[in-house]
């Protein structure tokens, strides 16, 4: 089995996130990660699936989301191709004695506080999955409190767009 | 011409029925869709048919459409209404058949509110419809019943679901037609790739053992004429799935008849002994394959569907063709002429010699009841034979439905209707109602089981006072006699629970004065000696539901049988009996 991120443009309709998430499940395949947002077209919305399978029901996982009516493209990023993104938001221990040590690691990663109490603090931090897994690494002696992760937004490398206007115009027929 | 009229959105629900070709709908009225009975009431293009129970309607609209091949419509309220209509969508979301469901909803400021008669009908049907949609605006009722009819019809046939607000038909709005459809992310296939056509001519006129394996897309694209052209240029073995009898002759030369569990032994073995197998919009169902690893094991696969998604699902396609089952049928052909036309005919010759071995050696039939009771599948036999190939046949789903496709010759496309994928008993009555009205010129016959018809009868009712006159064979064998054959073989003999009659001197209820109180003709049949003139009888009748108790034995049994989980190799003939397929294999295999 193998890590696949796939980018997929949806309508941005309600009920499409349902839709996706229970064809994953009927179907039998696990998300690892899922995101959804707007994108530059305010009527497409685009999710990041993150998938664990093996190349054959990559490829029936594929297929079956490409026969939703709002599904309107579907491209898989290469880890390689593409820059891979996610934001974690962890609250630390941190009080006088550990808030230093605290801190130099917050640099190291290149994350930033982004709230401070008198025993903890909170750090914000982007990056790809092992970035963020190093980071949790480091900071786990200094004892977790809380941890909240987005799911994966990527986006391939180069000048070229999935959703340039002409793989989106809406097909028009006439009943 | 351009439509554009004040109309309520009911009356615009109405209109773009009408727009839509729609001259008839199954429903039952409630709350929630009430506003829109009140302008069908007066449309005279649409007829509404007042069925008893919403499962009726929509396995009419199935029957309707797959005797017609247009769209069928069935209609409910909100909740209970439209929950039972669940079981026929996902039966027609299984056979790919196109019905457009449209469900009233409760208004939309009480939509979430848990109000009376609220249930998220288009969550429950999302993973059985191919498209649902939640109308919450009377403006979009028009362009929403467009794209749900496109969708219904085009690329992989299926149902679609429509649930509307009741505020939304109660609001005015302007009935504009025709409408723009909005749906950037459906563009279904429908021209196969000429390169993977060329390549599967290359490989039939190549082959040695080649298989034409039918499905039920076929029928789909209307295509019987342009598949028998193929497979008369081909010249190889032809089986058609269960959703595909009819497809192609079975009286045609060609024909070893249908692969598959109950499958004839000459269709299964040649499926299995196969150097090459064209498969036609069909799906390598589990009914169909057996123990999936070992089937086919040597066989190279062509696999045409409209679905990429059904290409390499279940068996591996060495030249996957993604079209529509008429567009494939004709391209292959010209393709396998351009073979020919350079002099590489293909010879069969010494493949036919085994098939037809198989063929000779191993042909459906029965034995007579051991207690001397009415054999059932006489009974099919007889009625195919009376009713001929003209009528058209609607089975439920267990023993009388695989006997209806082994013993009843079907020589034309769209005379043999019944539940494949989902299995729904019950499916029967209703899918007969629904034929009927779509082929009122056609002689329909319902063959039913005891255990099926008291699921769904209360539509003979319907029928009677409609004036829809089916014809229906109830096999009766006092059992759920699928699942009984299934205790006898598997589980020793005990009889759980698939015992109808008991220990009832009669059968309850009494199938003859059931039919006479729903305002239909009740015959009886005990004996084999009667079994014609009963049904000259019931043909005689053309003015009235029609209802035969046949009274057959309980322990008839379909064979041939590939045990469920097991190989198609392990295919018996009867109990314990295998077919002998050693002494012939050494004269073609090596």
């Amino acid at each position: 089995m193998s890590r696949h991120t796939l980018s997929v443009l949806v309508e941005n309709k309600p009920g499409v996130l349902a839709r996706v998430a229970s064809l994953f499940s009927r179907r039998g395949f696990n998300i690892d990660s899922l995101a959804v947002g707007p994108t530059e077209h305010p009527e497409v919305s685009r999710m990041t699936i993150v998938v664990n399978v093996d190349e054959l029901p990559l490829e029936q996982v594929t297929k079956q989301l490409n026969k939703l009516v709002n599904v309107i493209k579907i491209v898989e990023l290469d880890s390689e191709q593409s820059v891979q993104r996610e934001l974690l938001l962890v609250k630390v221990k941190a009080d006088l004695t550990t808030r230093s040590s605290v801190l130099e690691t917050v640099q190291l990663f290149r994350a930033k506080v982004v709230d401070v109490a008198p025993d903890a603090v909170t750090i914000e931090a982007t990056g790809n999955a092992d970035k963020l897994d190093a980071l949790l690494r480091v900071l786990e002696p200094f004892g977790i409190k809380e941890l909240v992760q987005s799911g994966m937004v990527a986006v391939s490398r180069g000048s070229r767009s999935i959703t340039e206007r002409n793989t989106l115009r809406p097909v028009e027929r006439t009943a | 011409m351009t439509t554009a009229e004040t109309a309520t959105g009911a009356q615009s629900l109405v209109r773009a029925l009408e727009e839509l070709g729609v001259d008839v709908v199954f429903g039952i009225p409630g709350g929630a869709i009430l506003p829109a009975y009140d302008p069908l009431f007066d449309s005279e293009r649409v007829r509404h048919l007042l069925v008893r129970h919403e499962q009726g309607a929509g396995h009419a609209a199935t029957g309707y459409a797959q005797a017609t091949g247009r769209v069928g419509v069935c209609m409910a309220t909100s909740g209970p209404g439209a929950t039972n209509l669940v079981t026929p969508i996902a039966d027609a979301y299984m056979d790919s058949v196109p019905i457009v469901a449209i469900t009233g909803q409760v208004p939309s400021g009480a939509i979430g509110t848990d109000a009376f008669q609220e249930a998220d009908i288009c969550g429950i049907t999302m993973p059985i419809t191919k498209h649902n949609f939640l109308v919450q605006d009377a403006a979009e009722i028009p362009r929403v019943l467009a794209e749900a009819f496109h969708l219904a019809t085009t690329g992989r046939p299926g149902p679609v679901l429509v649930d509307i607000a009741k505020d939304a038909l109660q609001t005015t709005t302007t009935f504009n037609w025709p409408v723009q459809m909005q749906l950037p992310g459906y563009r279904p296939f429908t021209r196969p790739h000429g390169k993977q056509v060329r390549e599967a001519a290359r490989l039939i006129v190549d082959a040695k053992k080649p298989v034409l394996y039918v499905g039920g897309g076929v029928l789909k694209a209307r295509a019987a004429g342009e598949l028998r052209v193929l497979a008369e240029l081909v010249g190889s073995p032809v089986v058609t799935t269960l959703m595909a009898r009819g497809a192609f002759p079975d009286s045609h030369h060609q024909h070893l008849g249908m692969p598959g569990m109950h499958g004839a032994v000459a269709a299964v073995t040649a499926l299995q002994k196969a150097d090459l197998i064209i498969a036609i919009g069909t799906r390598f169902d589990d009914r169909v394959t057996g123990k999936l690893s070992t089937f086919a094991p040597n066989a190279t696969v062509i696999h045409a569907d409209i679905d990429p998604a059904e290409i390499s699902k279940n068996k591996i396609a060495d030249v996957p063709i993604v079209g529509d089952a008429r567009d494939v049928l004709v391209e292959l052909t010209a393709a396998v002429q351009a073979e020919i036309a350079e002099g590489r005919k293909p010879d069969y010759s010494s493949w036919w010699r085994q098939c037809e071995d198989w063929r000779r050696r191993y042909p459906l039939g029965w034995e007579p009841e051991s207690d001397g009771s009415l054999a059932p599948q006489h009974v099919i036999s007889r009625l195919g034979a009376i009713a001929g190939p003209d009528a058209i046949y609607v089975a439920g789903v267990g023993q009388h439905q695989m006997w209806a496709s082994q013993f009843i010759s079907y020589e034309h496309p769209h005379t043999w209707i019944n539940s494949g994928g989902l299995g729904t008993m019950g499916f029967a009555v209703p899918a007969a109602m629904g034929a009927k009205v779509g082929c009122p010129d056609k002689l329909v016959w319902a063959i039913d089981g005891d255990g099926c018809f008291q699921m769904t009868n209360q539509e003979l009712t319907t029928c009677a006072i409609e004036g829809i006159p089916i014809k229906v064979a109830v096999i009766n064998n006092g059992s759920l006699g699928m699942v009984r054959q299934w205790q006898t073989l598997f589980y020793g003999s005990r009889y759980s629970n698939t015992d109808l009659k008991r220990d009832r001197p009669t059968y309850l209820p009494d199938f003859v004065k059931l039919a006479d109180a729903m305002g239909c003709v009740g015959l009886r049949c005990e004996s084999q000696s009667d079994v014609d003139a009963t049904i000259e009888k019931a043909m005689s009748v053309t003015d009235a539901p029609v209802v035969v108790d046949f009274v057959v034995g309980k322990d008839a049994m379909v064979w041939p049988m590939v045990a469920a989980g097991t190989s198609n190799d392990d295919i018996k003939v009867a109990r314990d009996t295998a077919p002998d397929f050693d002494y012939e294999m050494g004269e073609v295999t090596q």
